[in-house]
């Protein structure tokens, strides 16, 4: 690692300050530390932000308040998160082990950057998103982990949380805070498609400081599964993720939150097959419909186009799952 | 400020670079804390700090400053094991023995985040209170730290002797 000094925030325009001095964030370290020894990245200076808003809140309008530095085991066993958002401990209890569960941070799960192994491999390989205009080695590599949905000729990556496909289907809001003041961004602008320019990937201005992200009230949450298909059973990334919440009346769908984690360079709300859904009859055949429907702009590379089908599949067992489950 | 490492007090290292991993083993001579892969993927540096299982090797000994961190040397010593390192030497819960120390103090924290219900990937029911400790459960809070040399079912069998767990299946 380059040599760099450290500080500890004890209030959020305090950190604010630094970051404007170029002192980068630092929550749990899982990503950032690990990405600094790679040397993907080399910050003259860390602001430790984790002391700041740990906590859970509930406000007037019905809203969960989640602190930025609330560890991701603390929200996953939070009591309303397990009743009003299951999808939402689901999500972070299929990620990482426990032990990086107990040191990341909210504001450090949206901010984590991907895991494409040519992004990571600073000595050896091209990519845009490291150093912009190099080319990316990826896309005609080993692709097998990239993106199926809104990728670009620059870069084909995918966004690697789980808590975020969650936190995208049930139209969270991050709050943030900057040098010209403080503002609220909608999830789903949060996180940006790669287009010609990857290296920037949050809709963040350099500097801004993450201070909560809002659950909104949502009935139908309580409703809601989050299921991951990896490589292994446990402690590995994504290859295609679904967060979903469903009401069904009368044998129709009366409501439907979908979204999708490893296809894209963010997470992915299936508006597409949301639309196809709604006053749909609660079938197996109308869920393979609003999959198709998501999908159909699908691009595979090389190695993926199995991601397609898998999707696909994964989209209709969750959709019927909740929909057996009493939706 | 301060860690206090095993009840002891140790200033923190002067250049912020330096990992709680590195910390421990090479500043402080607390070398059963293992180096594996240096990057998060296994799970051999795990310790203690504030009652929370971490990983040191992503921890920097600065972020740890002010807190109370327990490696393997705080939970045992050769003359009186913890009952989990007994149980481990009596259920064959290792074989190279590189792994051990992470996973028992992984376990150690595990047992409380078990009690205390916080739910894993395998958990049926999220918004239950109590989780029952089923060797599934077990399994899979314990798949942050890998064996290399497959000692995971001895692993799991010491876990439900030392902590008195009775798993169903
Ligand atoms: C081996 C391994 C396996 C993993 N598996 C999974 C998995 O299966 N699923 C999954 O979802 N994740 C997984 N992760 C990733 C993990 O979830 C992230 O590393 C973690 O969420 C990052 O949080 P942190 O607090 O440690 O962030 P840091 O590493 O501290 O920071 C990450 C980024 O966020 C920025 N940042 C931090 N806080 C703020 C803030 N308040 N405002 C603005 N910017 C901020 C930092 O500047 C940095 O750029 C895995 C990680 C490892 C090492
Ligand atoms: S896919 Fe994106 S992150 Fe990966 S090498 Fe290409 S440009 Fe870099
Ligand atoms: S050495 Fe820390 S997880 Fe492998
Ligand atoms: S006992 Fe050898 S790695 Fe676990």
């Amino acid at each position: 690692m380059t040599p760099f000094t450290y500080a500890r925030a004890d209030a959020p325009d305090a950190a604010v300050r630094l970051g404007e001095g170029g002192a980068r964030f630092l929550g749990g370290g899982t990503n950032l530390i690990d990405l600094m020894r790679e040397r993907v990245e080399a910050p003259g200076a860390l602001v430790d932000v984790s002391g700041l808003s740990q906590a859970i809140e509930e406000t007037a309008e019905g809203s969960l308040l989640i602190g930025a530095g609330v560890r991701n085991t603390a929200l996953a066993e939070h009591g309303l998160v397990r009743t009003r958002y299951p999808l939402v401990t689901r999500a972070i209890v299929a990620g990482a082990s426990a032990q990086i569960r107990n040191m990341a941070t909210v504001g450090g799960n949206l901010m984590q950057r991907t895991r494409c192994t040519y992004f990571y491999d600073v000595e050896g390989s091209r990519c845009n998103k490291r150093s912009p205009g190099e080319g990316c080695d990826a896309r005609g590599g080993f692709n097998r982990i990239h993106a199926i949905l809104g990728a670009s000729e620059a870069c084909v990556a995918t966004h690697p949380s789980d808590l975020c496909v969650a936190l995208a289907a049930l139209d969270a809001v991050v709050h943030v805070e900057g040098a010209g003041g403080a503002r609220t961004i909608p999830f789903g602008n949060f996180h940006l498609l790669p287009g010609e320019t990857p290296d920037r990937e949050t809709a963040l201005e350099p500097g801004e400081l993450i201070k909560a992200v809002e659950l909104p009230p949502l009935p139908i949450a309580a409703h809601s599964r989050y299921r991951k298909v990896r490589d292994r059973a446990s402690y590995a990334f994504a290859l295609i993720s679904v967060a979903a919440a469903l009401r069904v009346e009368g044998g129709k769908v009366a409501e439907v939150r979908l979204a999708l984690g490893g296809v894209a360079h963010r997470p992915w709300r299936a508006h597409a097959a949301e639309a196809a859904l709604v006053g749909a009859p609660a079938s197996e055949a109308s869920f393979l419909a609003a999959a198709d429907a998501e999908l159909v702009g699908a691009v595979p590379l090389r190695d993926n186009a199995f991601k397609i089908e898998l999707a696909r599949r994964t989209i209709a067992a969750v959709l019927s799952d909740l929909s057996e489950a009493g939706a | 400020m301060a860690l206090i490492v095993n009840g002891i007090e140790a200033p923190p290292p002067a250049d912020p670079r330096v990992s709680l991993l590195d910390f421990l083993r090479e500043h402080l001579h607390l070398t059963g804390t293992k180096v594996g892969c240096n990057q998060g993927a296994c799970g051999a540096c795990t310790v203690i700090v504030d009652g929370r299982r971490v990983l040191s090797c992503l921890t920097l000994a600065v972020q740890a400053d002010g807190a109370s961190v327990t490696t393997i040397e705080g939970l045992g010593t050769p003359t009186a094991l913890h009952p989990l390192q007994a149980a481990f030497v009596e259920h064959d819960g290792l074989q190279c023995g590189y792994c051990t120390p992470g996973q028992i103090c992984s376990a150690v924290a595990m047992v409380e985040e078990l009690r205390r219900g916080v739910p894993s990937n395998v958990t049926a029911d999220v918004a239950a209170q109590a989780i029952a400790a089923t060797r599934e459960e077990l399994r899979e809070r314990m798949s942050g730290n890998l064996c290399r040399c497959g000692a995971h079912n001895g692993i799991i069998a010491a876990i439900e002797d030392a902590f008195g767990l009775e798993t169903a299946a």
